[in-house]
């Protein structure tokens, strides 16, 4: 599998996937950690993928996506954004909704 | 002076309204993702080719425009990209 195919089939055969600098129990960048917390605070169900693990891949998303840096969060196969998008989406509720909506989230 | 160039670029891309950089990299020395000597800047930016579009489409337009920068020089970036009818209902 290219590595483009592997980065669809983890995007579209998982609601919610957060692609991170190490792992949720142990981040290693900061804004990988918040973002994990943030998807903590609202109990989602979410995939993570270590970039540092996978050298191929953490280059190639960052082509795929036009998005630079990580992390990245996908829900339902589309970037919603990095750390400050996460962190804002969070503030006004839409995050929430957004991770109700694909079931990651109990209602 | 990687802020100045970061000024610039999105000067050139976006005739911006209003554009202010904040260098942040200090504050973060030392840290495993400020060793490879990649800086943490904010940008606030108000342009009229922010109207209409999603939080990441405006963070993707940045990204463009500041092209080979965001691989090497700049680790972290944080973006307040508003339009000007935004800026006016004091969204900030």
């Amino acid at each position: 599998m290219t590595v483009i195919a592997r980065i669809k089939d983890q995007i579209e055969n998982n609601s919610v996937v957060l692609y991170m600098k190490g792992t949720p129990d142990f981040p290693q960048c900061g804004f990988s950690g918040q973002s994990v917390q943030i998807l903590n605070a609202c109990q989602a169900k979410f995939m993570y993928v270590n970039i540092f693990e996978d050298a191929e891949l953490r280059e190639a998303l960052k082509e795929y996506s036009n998005w630079p840096t990580y992390p990245q969060l996908y829900i339902n196969g589309e970037l919603v954004g990095g750390c400050d998008i996460i962190i804002d989406l969070y503030k006004k509720g839409e995050l929430l909704t957004m991770l109700t909506a694909v079931g990651v989230v109990e209602a | 002076m990687t802020s100045e160039q970061i000024k610039q670029s999105l000067n050139d891309a976006f005739k911006p309204e209003l554009l202010e950089i904040i260098d942040n990299s200090a504050a973060h020395a030392g840290h495993a993702g400020a060793k490879s000597g990649g800086g943490h800047y904010h940008v606030t930016i108000i342009a009229e080719a922010f109207e209409g579009k999603s939080l990441v489409q405006r963070h993707q337009l940045i990204y463009k425009a500041l092209g080979d920068m965001m691989k090497q020089q700049i680790h972290a970036l944080g973006i307040n990209a508003l339009s000007p009818s935004e800026e006016t209902k004091g969204s900030l």
